[in-house]
């Protein structure tokens, strides 16, 4: 592309895009007036189901007793895969599952197989949640158990190369140039390996539903899901029913982190025991059946081999990884895509190597394979750093891409020197000391570490309704979802901003299937591809109003060509003469038209280009999308302080500056980043679910014994942003920011930890007795 | 969890009684270790009998040193004047567990029987030994973690005392007061309160079935004024110790006259280690004298895979400790 597409700008008088508006449903929540989807108690006749889930992870049911549970009081029902009614269609085929978009190739309760521990086995209904809490307790479920196989490091375990990884989506090989010769050859050979723990996302709301049926062939379902239209589609394809008779809604969420990015199976059991009983149900994951429920981000091992030559410009990368997976699935989240565009390097070789086990299916999480594989590029090159004696910011610069090397194409937009600049320059990086292992405070050791972070902005689809109304306010809607971190907010603000209006006359709606389509909130798409429809309908709005006025004779508008009209200040004038014109309030009172409707799609930019955008219910492309490579770059800062003999790190210091193109709320963004970088400094240092290898059940499935930061382990934080106008992503120039605050935050973490202590750990988490254990093997 | 009846104790007779017509029955006061274990169904009883209007309440300096009621709230405790100045250790380890939340509602003879975090004790799908006698103990070859190294049997690695108080409390030689269904008090030591797991870890205390603990005195010492407790965990708050030390010195001119040590997060029982206390007695407040008395408390360590790092760390934390007592 020669020349750039129109940057839209947004209205500079109403002021309202990118301030700091607090949030439009702030005082819903705190007030208890917003309702989630196990919230809606009212719904005549209302049931309440509990899961009865499998203690063994591997077997064959021989029998379910509920006789004892069937006699208590106020028990309605109790399913098994003995009497729950047959679906349309199941994912337990290849076929199925792909007409779904199921995230796992199983559904529980459609035969007697037991595939992983937490698996459900019966759903128990009753008038209260207590008695059905009681009643599974009473139900008698009798296994025949076999010895399960619980991960790759199983010596049982056989590997596979999957050929495509994250369920098919991404190539598991990749090779660019020669790198195996240029790794031979390099100079400077590095070869480290890298572990995860399994980590499990928690948002504080759990996987909820509550199912009604309002006819024998309608249902409506409030669900805990990050995409009413990709819910809608599973629910339809599974339960046989045009998907206009399937409404799904999410009005709030508690929380995503991407596992309910996915239709998973509790959310269609409840459905089926709707109908079933003929009731509303409602059904609320308990915190353990979280872990068990919803996915999680598979236990995995990376080996990333680095060729450099003497002065730390990168000449070879090598990345193998080797994870867990379910009975039926080949997930995996894609490490290698970061580590092949992040740095200028010639040559790039990635291959994957699962293994299968008696587990369920894992998940995208937050920055799924950003998260991990930056973990291990952003220690590599800090371990590259260190031996060549060259400071970690400077060898980022040495090998700084101006193009993306994966494909050879230019960036849409790129700040990242700016964000090392200012990042280094805020956390005041040039005071660093050199020698690792030598700054005190006291008994503590004192590092610092810094990480780059870089996210696709993935393309979709999105369509908004925008319809203005003669009194000066609007009703915004679209079907898009807010995972509590602010979509109701900047979107009131966009299409305020559009409007020429004030963000009180916006009423915004969204969480509907009856809404106009808009993408699973996942993969950071939602604020670009959202915003950007809600602009373009605002759009079509000033049209149809400008093109009233051009017919209307008693307009001062009247015969001029639309093209020559500019919508300033609220008002349409003509660009010649701007005296010359009127506001929309004057012009519809007149041709008494109450309001105007105008949609639009925000599939603009680099994919509206290409006709390669998304659907509103797939995963977006993330690049390549037509001439321009798309992604948001930023750098983590992180000061941490060690006691040398307790191991313990606790992080003192933390800077991130980011740039994603515009952003929308500077109050809501920046909560965002926190938020990330706290999710990340989890996952660096306390973070892991155990799963026991001799029964593959989680021993930690609960927030007590499994790790989240808590306020005391958070310093304050400083977020930035670069001011960025990116013209090929979409109309809003947004880039989505969910993602990015969390990449490259462990690595941070690990290597200010290097920094502090000279000792490198490379798994995860970095809890104190791998500090000691370190500290004992390489002393 | 099942379903169950409630009733209100008026005094520690009636409680004991009805405890003794329903053997299933349990005591509730702060109710956050109780209800926990029943959601899980982990524990069943038929009947909760509250005894939270017991006269089992009070915190008084008394000739023999600190008198608490079992029915005073960590909170309270933690926060006393008395407490924090004159047995500093004991108001650290009440402040340094759980969250603000659960000590406001906690008791403190509820935190003293408070059972263990194993995760295999945790959730009924795994065999436990202590959960169900002769099932077998996973933790052996899995998730050890943060289990115990010392005291530990074939039958049990847990830290049966998961917490914080008993390991101040057993620091400094603290003596329960109990009541049992004839109205009749003993006094038991609470380094001989607990039980060690051997072959029956189920049995975890000396408590009789329907016996009540009235109040805890703590003999006061030069030690417990110049003492702290000091916890290492994987977070900042709101998580078990992986190690903690309770640790007391009366120190003059250098030398130690007496010392008081016990470790946490180690033991299969609030670890009490007078082989420590030994080598501390008379010895310069030195540090090759920590580390030597942290070497002595850790002999007879018995790790697995996965808490190995166990012995080092507790040596570590327990020197640390004196350290700062020491000044």
């Amino acid at each position: 592309m020669d020349t750039e597409p129109a940057f839209f700008e947004t209205n500079p008088k109403a002021g309202s895009v990118g301030q700091p508006l607090d949030r439009v449903d702030g005082r819903a929540k705190v007030t208890g007036q917003a309702r989630y989807s196990a919230e809606f108690n009212s719904l005549p006749g209302l049931v309440h189901a509990v899961l009865k889930t499998s203690e063994v992870a591997k077997g064959r049911i021989q029998s379910i007793d509920t006789s004892l549970a069937l006699k208590e009081p106020g028990v309605v029902a109790i399913l098994t895969h003995q009497n729950l009614p047959q679906l349309a269609k199941t994912p337990n085929s290849p076929e199925g599952k792909k007409a779904i978009g199921a995230p796992m190739g199983f559904l529980p309760l459609t035969t007697d197989q037991v595939h992983y521990a937490g698996q459900p086995v019966a759903i128990v209904l009753a008038n209260t949640l207590e008695r059905a809490q009681h009643a599974a307790a009473l139900v008698r479920v009798s296994i025949a158990a076999e010895k399960p196989l619980a991960s790759y490091a199983d010596p049982r375990a056989e590997l596979f190369d999957p050929q495509k990884v994250q369920d098919g989506k991404t190539e598991g090989h990749t090779v660019r140039g020669n790198p195996k010769a240029a790794f031979a050859a390099a100079p400077v050979q590095l070869t480290h390996t890298y572990e995860h723990a399994i980590n499990h996302h928690n948002p504080m709301e759990p996987g909820s539903t509550t199912a009604h049926w309002e006819a024998p062939d309608r249902v409506t379902v409030y669900e805990s899901t990050q995409g009413v239209t990709r819910t809608q589609k599973a629910l339809s394809a599974m339960l046989g029913l045009p998907t206009e008779q399937v409404r799904v809604v999410t009005k709030y969420l508690g929380g995503g982190f991407g596992c309910k990015g996915s239709t998973w199976p509790h959310t269609v059991l409840t459905v089926q025991a709707a109908k079933a009983v003929g009731r509303p149900v409602k059904l609320a994951l308990t915190r353990p059946q979280m872990f068990t429920s919803m996915g999680h981000r598979e236990d995995q091992t990376q080996t990333l081999k680095v060729g450099a030559t003497k002065d730390g410009k990168l000449l070879a990368l090598l990345h193998e990884k080797t994870s867990t997976t379910s009975p039926w699935d080949n997930y995996a989240e894609p490490n290698s895509r970061i580590i092949n565009l992040l740095y200028n390097c010639p040559t790039f070789e990635s291959t994957y190597q699962l293994a299968r086990a008696d587990v369920m299916t894992s998940t995208f999480m937050r920055a799924p394979g950003e998260a991990p594989g930056s973990f291990a590029i952003e220690c590599s090159l800090d371990d590259l750093a260190y031996q060549l004696g060259i400071d970690p910011l400077e060898i980022r610069l040495r090998n700084y891409a101006e193009k993306d090397p994966s494909n050879g194409k230019p960036w849409s937009s790129k700040s990242l020197k700016q964000c090392y600049a200012r990042g280094a320059e805020l956390f005041g990086w040039s005071k660093r000391n050199p020698q690792a292992g030598a700054t005190r405070d006291g008994r503590l050791l004192v590092g610092w570490g810094m990480a780059t972070a870089s996210y696709p902005v993935h393309n979709n689809q999105g369509t908004a309704r925008v319809r203005l109304y003669a009194d000066g306010h609007a009703v915004v809607q679209t079907g898009a979802t807010d995972l509590g971190t602010g979509t109701y907010t900047v979107m009131t603000q966009v299409a305020a901003d559009a409007l020429w209006l004030t963000p009180d006359k916006i009423r915004f709606e969204l969480g509907d299937t009856k809404l106009p389509t808009a993408p699973n909130s996942g993969g950071s798409v939602a604020a670009g591809t959202v915003s950007s429809s809600i602009y373009m309908a605002a759009q079509d709005v000033w049209q149809k109003l400008i093109k009233l006025a051009t017919q209307d004779k008693k307009s001062p508008l009247y015969r001029a060509k639309a093209a020559d009209v500019v919508v300033e200040n609220g008002r349409m004038v003509l660009k010649a003469n701007k005296a010359k014109g009127e506001d929309f309030a004057t012009l519809m009172k007149r041709n008494e038209t109450t309001d105007i409707e105008g949609t639009g799609n925000g599939k603009y930019g680099a994919g509206y280009e290409s006709g390669l955008a998304a659907g509103p219910a797939d995963s977006g492309h993330q690049d390549d999308m037509a001439g321009h490579s798309m992604h948001s770059f930023g750098v983590h800062f992180c000061e941490v302080k060690v006691d040398p003999d307790l191991g313990t790190v606790r992080v003192s210091r933390w800077v991130s500056v980011h740039a994603a193109g515009r952003i929308l709320n500077a109050k809501t963004a920046r909560s965002q980043i926190i938020g990330g970088s706290i999710f990340g400094i989890g996952n660096a240092l306390m973070e892991g679910t155990f799963r026991d290898p001799n029964f593959a059940r989680y021993t930690n499935s609960n927030l007590a014994d499994y790790h989240v930061p808590v306020c005391a382990d958070i310093p304050d934080m400083t977020v930035e942003f670069i001011e960025e106008h990116d013209p090929y992503i979409n109309a809003m120039g947004v880039k989505g920011i969910g993602e990015i605050s969390m990449v490259g935050v462990s690595a941070a973490v690990a290597n200010a930890v290097f920094h502090a202590t000279g000792k490198r750990i490379r798994s995860l988490p970095i809890t104190p007795d791998k500090v000691l254990e370190t500290k004992r093997v390489q002393a | 969890m099942n379903n169950f009846s409630y009733t209100q104790a008026g005094s520690a007779k009636e409680a004991t009684g009805i405890r003794k017509d329903k053997p299933q029955a349990a005591y509730i006061a702060g109710g956050t270790t109780l209800l926990d274990l029943m959601k899980a169904n982990l524990e069943e009883h038929p009947l909760l009998v509250d005894i939270n209007v017991l006269p089992f309440k009070g915190l008084e300096q008394t000739k023999d040193g600190l008198r608490i009621g079992a029915l005073e709230r960590m909170s309270d405790v933690g926060e006393n004047a008395l407490v924090k100045q004159q047995f500093p250790a004991i108001s650290e380890s009440l402040l340094l567990a759980a969250s603000p939340q659960l000590r406001n509602m906690a008791s403190i003879g509820g935190n003293i029987l408070q059972r263990t975090r194993c995760g295999y004790f945790r959730d009924a799908a795994f065999p436990c030994n202590k959960r169900v006698p002769g099932s077998g103990c996973p933790a052996q070859q899995g998730d050890n973690h943060n289990l115990a190294i010392l005291g530990v049997s074939e039958a049990c690695i847990a830290t049966s005392y998961p917490g914080d108080l008993s390991v101040a409390l057993a620091a400094f030689d603290a003596v329960l007061t109990l009541e049992n269904a004839k109205g009749k008090q003993r006094r038991v030591p609470i380094t001989e309160f607990y039980l060690l797991p051997g072959k029956t870890p189920h049995i975890e205390t000396v408590l009789e079935p329907g016996e009540l603990i009235v109040s805890i005195l703590v003999p006061a010492g030069a030690y417990t004024q110049r003492s702290t407790y000091l916890k290492v965990r994987e977070r900042s708050s709101y998580a078990y110790a992986l190690t903690s030390a309770a640790v007391g010195l009366d120190v003059q001119g250098g030398s130690i006259r007496s010392a008081r040590v016990a470790l946490g997060g180690v033991g299969a029982q609030p670890w009490r280690s007078r082989e420590a206390e030994q080598i501390l007695t008379g010895a310069p407040a030195t540090e090759a004298t920590f580390r030597a008395a942290a070497a002595a408390a850790l002999r007879g360590a018995q790790p697995r895979e996965h808490n190995r790092f166990k012995v080092e760390l507790a040596q570590n934390t327990l020197v640390q400790a004196l350290q700062k007592v020491a000044g």
